[in-house]
């Protein structure tokens, strides 16, 4: 243990504690800006200094840990004068224009900027401006970018992609896409962790709100039929973007929300991740049965940015991946068919939207060979979690009288083991459970899988089927996923079926979710959406009584051959960009 | 008076900017400097001519043009144009010469300017944040060992280098260290002394075992030659778990560092501290093994066969002649052979003799400090430029003139003159001039001067050394310049299995960089063998010290006087002391951890 004093308060700590942790606990935060623990502690920004009593030279409090008998000030006038005028030396770089930024009120500068009683602008403001390709999902706006470098550290350790890096040198640094790349040439998995991580606009998603709610938008054509579907995540975190609880932010008072918006039908994006598993579960049994024919083990397909990764990064797996859609993609491909039928309205009258905690789904919803319907694509408009809460904002909608509306049916009842898909580990539990039943004829006590639950970035299980051992592995945050691979690759582990999300802790912490600057709470969204599925009656989604519907009516069976049609997708249908450098045991066929 | 004090500060900048631009960090880019160098040229500038006055400043908006995004190709058109026009036009070198500074570059880094102007992107990348690292050769941890030093923790200093160099002793003593080039250190007053925190580190840690092999691969790898750079390469696979064998032609290890720098700079016994180590690992070892045809050798096709990967490291042991009239006399001897026999222990008695040495390079150095403790009654370097242009070391040549060598520069050794039993009786050299820079040096001249006579007994010729390539060429390994030819990666073209480094593909060069090629070579021969074996040590290196760096002295290292050394073989250089070092660790300013290397590169812990 370590003796220091804060402040001139004592505080003893464990040694190697970092000043920043030690003068927190002492009582007196630090203000921090380019930090992030674990991940970016370089200390780039200047805003966590402090004196050190015998230092003349102010030291960074958050990558400089504290000594014996260290007498740290963090709020001298010495402090004070150097923490402001770095922040307005950074401000001077940033285009201000915070009432039309996207982040304002979860800007980590304007954060800071609002704490230090400025009065004037000493500093001319001369922002760094860089042309963008406004078409794609992931906008960087280079003159809001501070260069904290956060988004470069998540990409490259957390993610293992590199998409980031710094470009000029000198004066003139600043990030852009590495090996001097356009992002659309880049195996970006859009995977939205820089988006999430960074603490400015500097990077957003692209915003596709206006395309709907503008006078020319559908919502406004009286001839458009309005189909919305929530993501199992997204009823985790909206309410946080008005600081209410999970509890009262449930996903049908975000229902009421959206009815409110104008939107004709609310469904549920549960109902489809009932249906991947009827697809994708089929799927893996029938591998199984057919083991020598198939690679394995089989890799879930639900998450696009793990699908844009592995067509990067190990393009020679793509056969592994299950061929089900997506449940954004699978619901929009029935919303456009056994829908419009029900109705008894034209496919083309339908706008499909969906609301997502993803950045890839907004790719995905355009890539060409995903639409099946027949009626322009199956999935018209993709928002972001962030997006559909800007609009209820800006819609004025007072959310603390708004009272709970039920989804609307057929396409809006979800099983717990369809809302689970938001979470890590939530796919891989929600398949073994209706493949239990398939297999032994009754279902397994609902939570017999809750083995492969949890935040841990990668976890295994074996769990007996029918008397066979089936060897199972969920991953997330795409650096797992890349030891995962490499292990599988290099023979050090054997699994049968893996469920892979690229984002750390699943969809509940993706790239589209509310910002908290320094918070991960992928964790704590998951343990809502278990929540979700223990309070639900419906725990299994081959019981989801609309799906049953929805095979008897229209589908036939689980991989019927209307189902490949609808619910299937070539994963090789589309190009992606390659990585610039493959792992060495990479073997691309060249065509 | 307020103008002279003025003066003094700005006296006291520009040495403060020339310490800067000595360690300026590799990578940045070269447009950038250009217009930041030309602002300053321009602040120079007396005002009166047109096209330094005005020109310059306009070169320099046209360049913020091209470095904004604002470029176009007329532009770069107009950069060069108006260059040229101060280039040929303005008054005196002021403006002559900063605008060659950019024509220079619209020619050496045109592709930079065009990226700039038709993609606002640039080429180049800071990619080398902590500069010592990045500058030797061997890529060894200097913030590292220094803080280790610091700690007073000197047997993790010693595993901390051998991580990258087996020869953590040798080095401490004889590394050229290209580390301190550019040290940052040197912003604020000199580099940091980093050989001699290195020799401060094997000094006083005692015998340091050497880290546990791999489990056994069953591979065998054959190494030719067993210099630095082979031993390197033995160390590296038996830590991988391959079992190397080492062919030495000479009856001991070492190569150059024993058969080439002499006692006085690396005493044996250290230099042993260090092949020891390397043996424990388990190296095979056959000494007086020469590779080749003759009867009872091995020929490089038996070595490919009874093993899985050849590795040649036969350094650069073939003298090279001058080519003059006399140079079979009796009395002339290569600096290779007379420094080889020393290695051997062989010494030449020279008392009473004269003695010339032709060159000017460290060998010629090592030669002259030799000779003179082998008794020679006078030593005359004979070197056809200036003194200034030698290449040895100024510490070197400081040092032979201390122990009385005198230096003849400018004078060109033109024959040998013998006596009728064909002794060398003198060596005739025509006095040069210094003339114009021609590739980077300036060459002497001719004076038309007559040719002066130097009376001498012993003629060393140290120009240079070759590599014995021959039988490899006859067994179809490639060669060109007289150097064996190999990949970067130290693979040799169209021969599977057989990778080769060091001096014999580079030519004459440093231990470290020879150290370096074996460590390449390690990788590279483990990958061929079809493994990925991995180079690390366990050892924290400590947290930087938060204490403002003052200016501090540089400590460098002191010398026995040239009366007490220039007798015997003994090494006269003096290690630092406790306080010393200490001192001198702390001047360290840790850029693995400040600046860009906490943000990458600061650290590599495993190869």
């Amino acid at each position: 243990m370590v003796n220091v004093t804060i402040n001139k308060r004592p505080v003893t700590v464990p040694e190697g504690t970092t000043i920043l942790e030690a003068a927190k606990q002492a009582g007196f935060p630090v203000p921090t800006l380019c930090y992030l623990k674990d991940i970016n502690e370089i200390a780039a920004c200047r805003v966590c200094v402090v004196e050190v009593k015998g230092i003349d030279h102010l030291i960074t409090s958050c990558n400089n840990v504290v000594e014996e008998g260290m007498e740290v000030i963090t709020n001298s006038p010495k402090v004070r004068e150097a923490r402001r005028t770095n922040v307005e030396l950074l401000l001077s770089q940033h285009r201000t224009n915070c009432p039309t930024c996207v982040r304002s009120g979860s800007c980590q500068l304007q954060k800071i900027a609002n704490t230090l009683n400025f009065v004037e602008d000493h500093y001319k403001n001369e922002p760094t401006f860089k042309e963008w390709n406004l078409q794609f999902p992931l906008i960087k706006d280079t003159s809001k970018c501070i260069k904290c470098m956060r988004c470069v550290q998540i990409c490259d350790r957390v993610q293992s992609l590199n998409i980031w890096d710094i470009s000029f040198t000198g004066s003139r640094t600043n990030v852009d896409v590495s090996h001097n790349r356009l992002i659309e040439n880049a195996d970006c998995a859009l995977c939205g962790q820089c988006i999430t991580h960074c603490p400015t606009a500097a990077l957003r998603e692209r915003d596709d709100t206006a395309r709907l709610f503008d006078m020319t938008g559908d919502l406004q054509n009286p001839d458009k039929i309005t189909v919305v579907q929530i993501a199992p995540a997204v009823r985790a975190a909206w309410g946080e973007a008005f600081g209410l609880s999970p509890e009262y932010a449930t996903d049908k008072r975000l229902v009421a929300a959206l009815k409110l918006m104008g939107f004709d039908y609310v469904f549920d994006t549960n109902f489809s991740a009932d249906l991947t598993i009827m697809e994708e579960g089929t799927e893996f049994l029938h591998r199984m049965k057919e083991k020598d024919q198939h690679k394995f083990p089989m890799f879930t397909s639900c998450c696009p940015g793990w699908v844009r990764f592995l067509k990067s990064q190990y393009p020679d797996m793509v056969d592994q991946l299950s061929t089900a859609k997506s449940p954004q993609q699978m619901f929009g491909a029935i919303a456009k068919t056994y829908f419009a039928k029900k109705i008894g309205v034209d496919p083309e009258k339908i706008t499909s939207v969906s609301i997502m905690p993803c950045l890839a789904k907004k790719q995905e919803c355009d890539l060409p060979t995903i639409n099946d319907a027949g009626a322009g694509k199956d999935v018209d408009y993709v928002l972001t979690t962030r997006e559909i809460c800007r609009m209820i904002r800006a819609d004025q909608i007072d959310l603390t009288h708004l009272p709970e509306e039920e989804f609307d049916s057929p396409l809006g009842t979800g099983s717990g083991a369809g809302v689970i898909f938001g979470a890590t580990g939530g796919v891989m539990e929600a398949a073994l459970r209706t493949c239990y039943a398939l297999v032994n004829g009754e279902n397994p006590p609902p939570d017999a899988f809750s083995q492969v639950r949890g935040t841990r970035g990668w976890k295994e299980a074996d769990f007996d089927l029918g008397g066979q051992t089936i060897h199972t592995a969920v991953v997330s945050g795409l650096g797992n996923t890349r030891r995962l691979i490499r292990a599988v690759r290099r023979g050090e582990v054997h699994y049968d079926f893996v469920e892979v999300m690229a984002c750390p802790g699943g969809c509940a912490g993706g790239g589209g979710q509310p910002i908290h600057d320094g918070c991960e709470l992928a964790g704590e969204r998951g343990k809502v959406l278990y929540q979700y599925d223990a309070k639900n009656t419906l725990r299994f989604s081959h019981e989801n009584p609309e799906i049953k519907v929805l095979y008897e009516d229209f589908l036939g069976e689980p991989n019927s051959e209307m189902a490949h049609h609808l619910l299937h997708t070539d994963h090789h249908g589309w190009e992606m960009p390659h990585a610039p450098h493959y792992d060495e045991d990479v073997i691309v066929s060249v065509e | 008076m307020t103008t002279s004090r003025a003066q003094s500060v700005v006296e006291g900048l520009y040495k403060d900017m020339e310490r800067r631009i000595a360690s300026s960090p590799p990578g940045l880019c070269p447009i950038d400097l250009t217009a930041a160098f030309l602002k300053m040229c321009h602040a120079q500038t007396c005002g009166k001519c047109v096209p330094c006055r005005v020109g310059l400043g306009q070169l320099g908006n046209l360049l913020e043009d091209v470095l904004s995004g604002r470029g176009t190709m007329e532009k770069l058109d107009l950069i060069e144009r108006t260059a040229r026009v101060i280039v040929n036009s303005a008054d005196c070198a002021i403006g002559i010469e900063a605008a060659k500074m950019v024509l220079h570059g619209v020619d050496g880094f045109r592709e930079d300017y065009v990226e700039h102007i038709q993609h606002n992107r640039c080429l180049y990348h800071l990619d080398q944040p902590v500069p010592c690292r990045a500058l030797c050769p061997a890529g060894v941890d200097i913030p590292g060992y220094v803080a280790l030093v610091k700690a007073g923790r000197y047997a993790d200093a010693v595993r901390l280098i051998r991580k990258d160099n087996p020869f953590p002793t040798a080095c401490a003593l004889i590394c050229e260290h290209p580390c301190e080039a550019r040290c940052r250190r040197n912003m604020i007053d000199a580099p940091i002394n980093i050989r001699g925190l290195k020799r401060y580190a094997v000094d006083h840690a005692g015998v340091v075992p050497t880290p546990k092999c791999e489990p056994s691969t069953g591979k065998k790898v054959a190494i030719i030659g067993g210099g630095p750079s082979g031993l390197s390469a033995a160390y590296y696979l038996q830590l991988m778990g391959h079992q190397t064998t080492v062919f030495e032609k000479r009856p001991k290890l070492g190569g150059m560092l024993i058969y080439g720098i002499p006692n006085y700079r690396l005493p044996r016994v250290r230099l042993q501290e260090d092949i020891d180590s390397i043996l424990s690992t388990g190296v095979r070892v056959h000494l007086n093994s020469c590779i080749g045809d003759e009867e009872g050798m091995l020929s490089i096709d038996q070595l490919r066969q009874k093993y899985d990967a050849v590795y040649i490291s036969i350094g650069a042991h073939s003298d090279k002649k001058v080519g003059l009239e006399g140079e079979d006399a009796e009395g002339v001897i290569s600096a290779v052979e007379m420094l080889g026999n020393i290695g051997d222990n062989v010494i030449p008695d020279f008392h009473g003799k004269r003695v010339c040495v032709i060159g000017g390079g460290n060998v010629a150095m090592d030669c002259t400090r030799s000779a003179i403790r082998a008794g020679a009654e006078k030593v005359s370097v004979v070197y056809r430029r200036r003194k200034d242009d030698m290449t040895a070391l100024a510490e070197e040549v400081e040092g032979a003139i201390a122990e009385g060598a005198e230096i003849l520069e400018l004078h060109a050794p033109t024959r040998i003159e013998t006596d009728g039993h064909n002794r060398v009786t003198a060596l005739w050299a025509s006095p040069k001039m210094i003339g114009k820079v021609s590739r980077g040096r300036p060459a002497p001249a001719d004076t038309g001067l007559e040719d002066v006579r130097i009376p001498c007994d012993v003629i060393i010729v140290a120009i240079g050394q070759g590599i014995e390539t021959r039988h490899f060429e006859a067994k179809g390994i490639p060669i060109t310049r007289g150097v064996i030819k190999a990949e970067n990666w130290s693979a040799v073209e169209n021969a599977p299995g057989v990778f080769a480094g060091g001096d014999c593909v580079t030519g004459p060069a440093t231990v470290i960089r020879a150290i370096a090629a074996g460590k390449v070579a390690a990788a590279n021969i483990d990958e061929y063998l079809g493994y990925k074996h991995v180079i690390s040590v366990d050892v924290d290196v400590p947290n930087p010290d938060l204490s403002d760096k003052v200016p501090c002295g540089r400590v460098n290292l002191r010398e026995l006087s040239a009366a007490e050394r220039k007798g015997c073989f003994d090494p006269f250089e003096i290690g630092m002391s406790e306080k010393e070092a200490c001192q001198e660790a702390g001047r360290c300013l840790r850029c693995d951890h400040f600046g860009y290397g906490i943000f990458k590169g600061g650290r590599t812990k495993e190869w």
